[in-house]
């Protein structure tokens, strides 16, 4: 965890200044919800899927030991390995021990947040092996050197003219007055830069969306085919999985691939999903030769049996993002996690200590859209709240919101002297803004000011005029009448 | 490595006794891995055969799928020349072992067998199913099938019989565990690859655009065969 999580309010700052990236936010909020509502309509058992999905994955949660147990069975039984790893650290020398004992040069990767988690890419860079990004959008951050912005789509963030010139910069041997104006020439590129690469790469590392524990396959949904060239072509495959992405059979992978696409880009079904299960078989005639399974806690086994247990259930749609008034508005970079919004803010301080991620569970308006279209039935909201009681428990120093808190709440106790305040701040504003009906500014709320005028008190506090009213006008009349009925 | 396992497995079993550990009410590990019981199986795949199969077409259209129909296996190669003359695509395939038997020397196509290489331009396989839900196609690795054919060429045909369209996933799980399985509900029925594809390669990953082609194939022919292939 190399970003800064600690300057989620500077970076929240920056991100809703900068106008190219609320450009390409403003594309996110119009497409992938309306997409998402669309393909839910048009699936009458939608939300009993979900709730089906729900039942499957805590199934899982309550009997993860025996299906992982299960599930390692399976993958030795067709010839596979399967390395249980503590953490990032453990995980990372597990795959540098594979690529080593290949010789691996380079390493054709396939979109994979537990990839991110761990950090990689830098650490086989470090150990002079290439690894080359081949999801379009992993593939343009990483020439960008950035991180994804956002768990299904890395790359929301850039646009296309910044991809153009990402492609100008670094694809040197093509022409200089190539014509990259349309999309389409900009993909035509990507297809062929990457071909060669899939082509010669001595190592696949693909993730995995899920382990079904019934076969020891991992499963693969991708949009572009790039998981499946990173797979089938090299001569080793190594899936890197986190422990909860267990689900029992064919059937239950099926239930929750059902729920996966509506919710992610709006899809039925992804173009591609794909079940592996062990090296190629006697016979076959092309497939790879070894297969490795990184089994990674790094920190999940702290969440089980915790009040955020839940979170676990996750499937990385991407939904609880795509719908949140926050992630809109800031993008995925201002969190400083590998997981961005709604179930990332859960995620972070879960994961990876409470230390530095103090304001990502204030980075919500608990509006409660997660936790409405989530297919997991995760509450969200509710675990949000959960970290701020501890966070609140911590008794970090406190901020000057919390200092005004606290004076209001003393006067609050304080009914008379309450009143007495209340009713001189209304006079007072009233008098300033009586004019034109509203004010520019007020104090210790500059920045709301900023965007919108606050209205002028009409008149006397609800407790005056309730009482009958001090300037004796006409405003609480209709209080007196209710009053008197 | 093996002190990691212990120690994960350890930390998950005391975590189930804490208040917090949630419910589990689908039965116990064992019985749902014997009985892989379906859950809800959405009703749009369901239909008689002839329904089942205008509504994959209708599906697999809907994501830039394209697909003919023919009535014999002896149609299938010209139909094959004719979508690539229409296309302007050139007139060389290479075929999966699976469809060696069909009479390839009644067109004026090259024809080659084998499996897929990146200078193949249009490779021509046999799906194992078709699911009429989402008009996904099924293959599965083998000598029969090379998985490579499915995704390095940029032009993917697929022949698909029509009595392979069923339902759903489900119905497709449970016909592998049947044609592959002689022990039955053991894991050792599935192929090293089983592919469901929906349409041809796509990224939205530049400007939220939808763009086809991109890693896999930019076109999927579907060729819908009343004949058995066998």
């Amino acid at each position: 965890m190399s970003m800064s999580l600690d300057t989620f309010k500077e970076n929240a700052r920056i991100a809703m200044a900068d106008q190219a990236l609320q450009v390409e936010l403003g594309r996110l909020s119009e497409g992938f919800p309306i997409r998402r509502q669309k393909a839910v309509d048009r699936m009458p058992e939608f939300e009993q899927l979900c709730n089906q999905a729900r039942d499957i994955k805590n199934h899982v949660l309550a009997n993860l030991d025996l299906y992982l147990e299960n599930y390692e069975a399976r993958v030795k039984e067709h010839g596979g390995q399967v390395h249980w790893c503590r953490d990032a650290e453990t995980a990372r020398d597990q795959i540098l021990k594979i690529c080593k004992a290949t010789d691996a040069k380079t390493v054709t990767k396939s979109k994979s947040m537990i990839g991110e988690e761990i950090s990689i890419n830098g650490f086989l860079e470090d150990h002079g092996i290439k690894p080359i990004e081949t999801d379009l959008g992993e593939y343009i951050i990483q020439l960008r050197g950035e991180t994804p912005s956002h768990i299904l789509a890395p790359a929301i963030h850039v646009s296309k003219e910044q991809v153009e010139a990402d492609f100008r910069r670094v694809h040197t041997d093509l022409p200089v007055d190539r014509d990259l104006e349309d999309p389409e020439a900009l993909l035509q590129e990507a297809r062929g830069q990457l071909r060669g690469k899939f082509l010669q790469a001595d190592v696949g590392l693909t993730g995995a969306n899920m382990l079904v524990a019934e076969t020891g396959s991992n499963v693969l949904v991708t949009n572009e085919g790039n998981a499946d060239l990173t797979y089938a072509l090299p001569r080793v495959h190594i899936v890197i999985a986190s422990i909860e992405k267990i689900v029992p059979t064919l059937e239950d992978a099926s239930t929750i691939l059902r729920v996966l696409a509506r919710s992610a880009t709006g899809q039925d079904i992804s173009t591609y999903t794909t079940f592996c299960t062990g090296p190629k078989r006697l016979g076959d005639p092309d497939g790879p030769e070894e297969y490795h399974v990184i089994l990674l806690d790094n920190g999940r086994t702290k969440l089980l049996g915790s009040e955020f247990e839940e979170i676990l259930r996750c499937i990385r749609c991407s939904a609880c993002l795509n719908h949140c008034p926050v992630y809109k508005a800031i993008g995925g970079h201002a969190y400083g996690s590998v997981y961005p919004g709604p179930m990332g803010a859960v995620l972070t301080p879960g994961l990876f200590g409470m230390e530095d991620a103090s304001d990502l569970p204030n980075a919500s308006t608990l509006c409660g859209k997660c936790e409405s279209v989530c297919p997991m039935r995760i509450p969200l909201p509710n675990l949000l709240r959960s970290w701020r009681t501890r966070y609140f428990e911590l008794k970090p120093a406190r901020s000057f919101g919390q200092y005004t808190l606290s004076v209001w709440a003393w006067l609050a106790k304080k009914p008379k002297l309450y009143h007495t305040i209340s009713g001189l701040f209304m006079a007072i504003l009233g008098s300033l803004g009586r004019k034109n009906g509203r004010l520019r500014w007020l104090p210790f709320a500059s920045g709301w000011t900023l965007k919108r005028d606050f209205p002028t008190p009409m008149g006397d506090t609800f407790i005056q005029q309730y009482h009958g009213g001090a300037r004796g006008d006409a405003s609480g009349q209709w209080l007196r009448e209710i009053k008197n009925e | 490595m093996s002190d990691a396992r212990a120690e994960i497995l350890g930390k998950i079993r005391t975590s189930r006794f804490s208040p917090y550990a949630v419910k589990n009410e689908l039965g116990t590990v064992e019985d749902r891995l014997k009985n892989h019981a379906p859950n809800i199986i959405p009703t749009r795949g369901d239909g008689l055969p002839e329904e089942q199969t205008r509504k994959f077409i209708a599906e697999a259209e809907m994501v830039n799928a394209t697909i003919t129909r023919v009535n014999t296996n002896a149609e299938i190669p010209q139909e094959i020349a004719k979508y690539l003359a229409v296309n302007n695509l050139p007139s060389r395939i290479k075929h999966a072992p699976s469809l060696t038997h069909l009479d390839w020397s009644t067109t004026l196509m090259e024809v080659k067998q084998g499996i897929g290489e990146a200078t193949d331009e249009v490779c021509v396989t046999l799906a194992y199913a078709g699911i009429a839900e989402t008009g996904t196609l099924v293959t599965y690795s083998g000598k029969q099938n090379p998985t490579t054919m499915n995704f390095l060429p940029p032009v993917h045909v697929a022949v698909l019989c029509a009595g392979d369209i069923t339902g759903s996933y489900e119905d497709v799980w449970l016909k592998l565990r049947s044609d592959l399985d002689n022990k039955k509900q053991t894991a050792s029925f599935i192929p090293r690859t089983v592919n469901l594809i929906t349409g041809p390669s796509r990224t939205g990953d530049i400007q939220q655009t939808l763009l086809l082609g991109i890693h896999g194939p930019q076109r999927l022919h579907i060729i819908i065969v009343n004949d058995k292939i066998s």
